[in-house]
């Protein structure tokens, strides 16, 4: 299984007061790599820096320190441009949060990132990934009269068709019931496994773990390797 | 990347603020637009009829009224029934200084088929005119024959046709450009035609024959004064040397007239302007608000993979269509509020009025759309700036 996204000691530094410093350390000296066709998951507690360092790795944060590898490429070495590009096509990321565009509809938005390529967008493959997350019945629905779960489920089935080579999925099982959160799992790791796509998932559940290949502690910053086996 | 027909979408299925924003450079484009165009047509209107008028110093019958009177009279272009001997227009050349007087004749027909409102018949001298002549001229490549009359655009009555006046015919051979005054409604001919209408009148028994004069009578001269010579001390001159008459100097009535309008223009400037920078910072702080609610929402197309270059040509692109639809709404309602309501806006102001060329008013229209589209662009090309100082990651984590 070959290296995709590599982090290479990175640092995330926050000025606010704490106590008698003026800055600490969100993310403190943080390396990890994620590899195609494997799952890794980072779990914490809330605070403990998982959602600064996904958002690092996804080309959405300049690190204070320390530097993002996608395969050969320096990710925060590129122009604005470049960089949207790259995660436009390489990587998927699914926010912690909302983060549909209200006026599209669940369909459209699943297809905007193509769209914004300037490509058509595969109808049939969003459509099968709507399926397989079990929102197949709701293209036409606007943002605002979905749940939150259901909302949390486009924006995964909107990086999926995305085809990209890194997944980062940021608490994709947060408003989910036990059933969906299986579905939700399930679909991340059967995609890792026969597309190749390297998937990284934060998560408060210790039922992630149950699927990952690595499993990462986050803990005041501090990156660790919890475990190194997966449930295969 | 391009954001294709996002723009056109976030303004259509957010009806709410879309109207909002669209009615807001509305307001700001209607103020604009109108104001100038009222400023505008005043200045026309005034411009024209000095060079109507064109005379240094106009030259009446001492028993006409006061000179108050006098200067309403001539700045709305109307004209009564008052003579003096011809006798007068001698004595007004006999003076140092005056380098061309040309006498006028006015006479009034209640009644001519063309119109409505009372013609004014105004008899001049096109030997010697040098007020009326220009503009007849633009029409006619020769002088005034008898019996033919130049028309001001009000006339109904169209060249080659005939216009009876008092019960003789009079061939209508010009068209006179518009004034914006009483002028527009008048007839002019030569002072033989104007000999025969007033016998006709005295026939009538509208106007009294002058006993001791053989029918050369006039109202007004106009008087231009040679290069060098003052006009106050001309008429001083006049007044000394032509008995029973009064001056009027049409400079300083246009000039008390062109100060007090410069006012209106001065004020209505400044309120364009506060109106403007008002709209600028209203404009300002909507934009910033409406980008501000919409933070997230940027963050998303950012992680999606849209530029920073992509989102502020989003930005752009939808407040360019908000601007323009609002700067046409703008435009559109202050026309229909404008040019339908000209000879009331006329009547109220007591002031010539001509409204612009079409040309000066598409270019007026313009500028304002000019305008509005610059302001929305300046107002969201900031907002858009200062969205992407923050790295889209620090914007998805805020209430995340
Ligand atoms: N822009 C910022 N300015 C100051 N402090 C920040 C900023 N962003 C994050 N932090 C702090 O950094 C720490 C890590 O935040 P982060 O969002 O990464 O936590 P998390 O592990 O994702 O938590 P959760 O599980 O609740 O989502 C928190 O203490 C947070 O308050
Ligand atoms: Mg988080």
């Amino acid at each position: 299984m070959s290296m995709v996204l590599r982090a290479e000691n990175l640092s995330k530094q926050y000025f606010r007061k704490t106590g008698q410093a003026n800055c600490f350390y969100a993310v403190k000296d943080a390396s990890l790599a994620l590899n195609s066709g494997e799952v890794t998951v980072l779990m914490g507690r809330s605070g403990s820096g998982k959602t600064t360092l996904l958002h690092m790795l996804s080309g959405l944060l300049t690190p204070t320190e320390g530097k993002v590898w996608l395969g050969e490429t320096d990710v925060y070495g590129l122009n604005d441009k470049a960089l949207s590009r790259l995660r436009n096509g390489k990587l998927g990321v699914i926010p912690q949060g909302r983060s549909a565009i209200d006026t599209l509809t669940a369909l459209e938005n699943i297809l905007l990132p193509a769209q914004l390529a300037g490509k058509g967008g595969d109808i049939e493959a969003a459509k099968r990934w709507m399926a397989a997350l079990g929102i197949e019945h709701l293209s036409d629905a606007m943002p605002a009269e979905l749940s939150g779960g259901e909302l949390r489920r486009m924006a995964i089935a909107r990086a999926l068709a995305q085809a990209p080579e890194v997944i980062l999925a940021d608490e994709p099982t947060g408003d989910l019931d036990d059933e969906n959160t299986e579905r939700v799992l399930t679909v991340l790791r059967d995609t890792a496994k026969s597309d190749g796509r390297a998937v990284l998932i934060v998560s408060h559940d210790s039922e992630a773990a149950r699927y990952a290949d690595h499993v990462y502690r986050m803990d005041g910053g501090e990156l660790s390797p919890a475990r190194t086996t997966g449930m295969n | 990347m391009g954001t294709g027909k996002l723009p056109i979408k976030n303004l259509l299925r957010k009806p709410g603020r879309t109207c909002a924003l669209v009615l807001l450079t509305a307001f700001l484009a209607l103020a604009v637009f109108g104001g100038s165009v009222v400023v505008r047509s005043l200045r026309g209107g005034l411009n024209s009829l000095e060079a109507r008028l064109g005379a240094d110093i106009i030259v009446v019958p001492g028993e006409m009224a006061s000179k108050v009177d006098l200067k309403e009279l001539f700045l709305q272009g109307t004209v009564g029934e008052y003579y003096m001997k011809a006798s007068a227009l001698d004595k007004v050349r006999e003076v140092e200084g005056v380098e061309i007087a040309a006498p006028q004749t006015y006479l009034t027909s209640l009644k001519a088929d063309c119109c409505a409102v009372k013609v004014q018949i105004i008899g001049i001298d096109p030997g010697v005119d040098f007020t009326v002549k220009p503009w007849i001229d633009r029409s006619l490549s020769r002088d005034l024959g008898d019996m033919e009359l130049a028309v001001g655009c009000k006339v109904s009555t169209g060249v080659g046709e005939n216009l009876r006046i008092y019960d003789r015919s009079c061939r209508v051979v010009a068209k006179l450009a518009e004034t914006g005054t009483g002028f527009d409604t008048a007839v002019y001919c030569n002072m033989d035609t104007m000999k025969t209408l007033l016998a006709a009148a005295e026939e009538k028994g509208i106007v009294h024959r002058l006993t001791s004069d053989n029918g050369d009578r006039i109202s007004a001269i106009y008087v231009k004064v040679a290069p060098g010579y003052d006009v106050s001390d001309i008429e001083v001159r006049l007044a000394a040397h032509v008995r029973k008459t009064k001056t009027v100097r049409t400079r300083t009535m246009i000039t008390d007239v062109s100060e007090s309008l410069a006012g209106i223009a001065r004020t209505v400037s400044l309120l364009a302007v506060a109106v403007w920078a008002l709209a600028f910072v209203v404009l300002l702080i909507a934009f910033a608000m409406m980008i501000a609610e919409r933070r997230r929402e940027f963050a998303v197309l950012r992680l999606l993979g849209t530029s920073r270059g992509g989102l502020t040509g989003l930005i752009l692109t939808e407040t360019a269509l908000c601007s323009l639809a609002g700067g046409l709404l703008g435009v559109g309602v202050a026309s229909l509020a404008v040019f339908p309501f000209t000879t009331l806006i006329e009547s109220r102001l007591g002031l010539p009025y001509l409204t612009p060329s079409t040309g000066t008013v598409l270019a007026l229209a313009g500028t304002t759309l000019l305008v509005t589209l610059l302001v929305g662009a300046i107002a969201s090309a900031f907002a858009a700036w200062r969205l992407s100082r923050v790295d889209p990651g620090t914007t998805l984590r805020e209430g995340a």
